[in-house]
């Protein structure tokens, strides 16, 4: 199992540090998946996250100026990897105006994803700051665990509003309820919506417009007045929401009622999807 | 006492005072003929710092009026501080800041003169103190480092706030490392981020240190000296021995200067053995006979009446005349002599099977507490009883 990556690009340093700032913001731990020409940032399906799941990919060769790996076997030339993403985004906060940042996998008393980071000084000499990450190799079997989740045949689809406005709206609705439904039809209408003894608070958003692509099955031939809906954890929604510092190029949210809401992310070359499950 | 600082002055004071209250509770301010000290030393007794403004650095500087003895005393940090609390603001509405102390009335006066007039009167109340003098020769520590304080900011920036502590050590190619230091533990189920900054020889104006050479101490009371060094723009020099001795952080101008003393781990511990290992093996730094494992029980007396804060009562001016006890650099060099000295042979290492000896050493006791010390009996007696029970 070999691994050994550079950045060497300012522009793709400062995007790959953003992502990893994002990761960090969705997980406290996560799967880093490596293969030849993808990177995964994987939060699998934990009863104790909450049922919160992440996936998030980007082509190597968008960021890195070399990458070389050498998975378990050919068969299987893949790497996964447990670490704290915080511990990536603290190392990688160290980057800035670096000259080149490199990242390897190391054995040094105990597995490690090794970033280190040729940084300018003030002379002309060298100055270089290493991170050993700890890390956790996971073992051929569990990688069935960790593979893309499949997306659920969804009974709306709907291009989400500013991801700004919804987390201020949503912040706001965290002082009052734990809980948020979250509604939408496919008249481009989404609802928040919190519920509690004293006071129910909608929030409407209108004209949001269709997705072309979205062809659930259960969605056809579907009354574009009724809505499908989830309850779910507030919490989760503003982690997630928290997380987006820049507005994504693409925002998409499915729907499947009473069961799980989805929501697609495209950051440039950089795809998020995001599961939150709902509650009974 | 009175004193009267002006002008920018007033902004490097406060910033001193801020450096300070990172390491005590307490500050010790004494009026001396050479300048107005302040100190401070932590409640475990492992840091101690002081700084010495030179009456230079003032308007105006009287250490005492006639007839009178100078005055020393004791405050809270807390309420020193709270004067200088806002610095920005101290910079842009300060003018004038005038210092007096006055043995009658028992209160600290701080005046701070601003901006159209305003006048700001502190009156803080003093306790009545013995001189706090740490025994400590910067000359006696073989291996030093210089820089400007900008370089070793820099080099501390990418270590988390809250890293307790740190090990610097010059590594292959003579390159200085400062890598963050963690407990080995043994069930390290949950290992934290090791990071390491690597530093060229030339960022450095001075490094008398051979390779191998690491010791390891506190990051936060660092961090608080070289905030003070950067803004005044100096150079911070580094004088540091075995593991285990104080390491000696100084910093020098024509005004004023500053000395911090820090206790190192005195083990030779993993992370300092890492350090060498990558380089031709250093012989192993002496342990020291006396660091049993109950050196760090501050509730003994025994081992208090020893502290570093050597306390000279204003009265009995006899007890000035015990040598490590002085208040001026004391003529037994604290740190005991260097690597060659008779004193490394004639002291065993530790027995083996002893608990390992773990954290600091307290500061300054260097080579004097040694014989009192090392009669006392080491606590395995106290790790059979309880294995016996349970």
């Amino acid at each position: 199992m070999k691994f050994r990556a550079k950045i060497a690009d300012t522009g793709c340093l400062n995007h790959f540090t953003r992502i990893s700032n994002m990761i960090a913001k969705l997980a406290k731990t996560c799967t880093l998946r490596i293969s030849p020409d993808k990177l995964n940032f994987i939060l699998s399906d934990k009863v104790a996250n909450g049922g919160v799941s992440m996936w998030c990919e980007l082509e190597q060769e968008n960021f890195f100026s070399e990458f070389q790996m050498e998975g378990i076997s050919a068969e299987n030339n893949e790497i996964y990897i447990e670490l704290t993403a915080e511990n990536l985004s603290r190392a990688l906060k160290t980057a800035q105006n670096a000259k080149a940042l490199k990242i390897k996998l190391t054995n040094k008393h105990f597995p490690c994803l090794t970033v280190s980071v040729d940084l300018l000084s003030i002379s002309s000499s060298s100055r270089i700051v290493t991170h050993d990450i700890p890390i956790k190799v996971i073992p051929r079997k569990l990688w069935k665990d960790l593979q893309e989740p499949v997306v659920p045949d969804f009974d709306v689809s709907i291009y989400l509003p500013v991801l700004k406005t919804m987390k201020s709206v949503v912040e706001k609705m965290k002082n009052i309820s734990s809980y948020l439904i979250i509604e939408a039809n496919l008249n481009g209408e989404l609802n928040l919506k919190i519920e509690t003894e004293l006071v129910c608070v909608t929030t409407h958003f209108k004209d949001l417009g269709r997705p072309p692509l979205a062809s659930g099955s259960a969605s056809q031939g579907r009354n574009p007045e009724q809505m499908a809906e989830v309850r779910i954890d507030v919490k989760k929604l503003l982690q997630f929401l928290a997380g987006q510092q820049v507005n994504p190029t693409k925002a998409l949210c499915n729907i499947v009622n009473n069961k799980i809401v989805h929501f697609d992310l495209l950051h440039e070359d950089v795809s998020l999807q995001y599961f939150i499950p709902a509650l009974s | 006492m009175k004193c009267l600082v002006t002008g920018g002055n007033v902004k490097v004071l406060g910033k001193a005072v801020h450096s300070l209250s990172r390491i005590g509770d307490e500050l010790y301010l004494e009026p001396l003929e050479d300048g107005l000290s302040l100190r401070t030393v932590n409640s475990s007794r492992s840091a101690y710092a002081c700084f010495l403004f030179a009456p230079l650095f003032f308007q105006q500087y009287q250490a005492a009026t006639q007839a009178q003895e100078p005055v020393r005393c004791k405050i809270l940090m807390k309420s020193f501080l709270s004067v200088f609390r806002s610095l920005a603001l101290l910079e842009k509405t300060v003018e004038k800041c005038y210092i007096s102390l006055n043995g009658r009335s028992s209160r600290l006066v701080v005046q701070l003169h601003c901006k159209y007039g305003v006048r700001k009167i502190h009156n803080l109340s003093f306790q009545d103190c013995e001189s706090l003098q740490a025994v400590f020769d910067p000359a006696s520590c073989p291996h030093v480092l210089r820089a400007p304080a900008k370089v070793l900011g820099e080099a501390v920036l990418p270590f988390p706030p809250a890293l307790a502590e740190v090990t610097l050590g010059v590594s292959h190619g003579r390159r200085v490392i400062l890598r963050s230091y963690q407990e080995e533990e043994a069930d390290s189920t949950v290992r934290a981020m090791v990071t390491e900054m690597s530093i060229a020889e030339e960022d450095f104006q001075q490094l008398q240190a051979q390779e191998g050479v690491a010791v390891t101490f506190c990051l936060k009371e660092f961090r608080g000296l070289l905030s003070f060094a950067e803004s005044a723009n100096l150079s911070l020099s580094i004088h540091f021995d075995t593991p285990g001795r104080p390491a000696i952080f100084t910093i020098e101008d024509s005004l004023l200067d500053g000395h911090f003393v820090l206790a190192t781990l005195s083990e030779p511990d993993l992370q300092s053995q890492d350090l060498s290992s990558q380089q031709p093996r250093q012989p192993e730094p002496p342990l020291q006979a006396h660091s049993t494992p109950n050196l760090d029980d501050f509730t003994n007396d025994d081992i208090d009446s020893y502290m570093i804060a050597m306390e000279t009562t204003l009265a009995s001016e006899g007890s000035r005349a015990l040598p490590s006890f002085s208040i001026s650099p004391g003529p037994q060099p604290p740190c005991s002599p260097g690597p060659n000295s008779e004193d490394d042979e004639a002291e065993p290492s530790t027995v083996p099977g002893t608990p390992p000896p773990k954290k600091f050493r307290s500061l300054f006791f260097g080579s004097i507490l040694a014989p009192v010390h090392s009669p006392q009996a080491p606590s395995p007696v106290l790790a059979e009883d309880s294995e016996g029970e349970g």
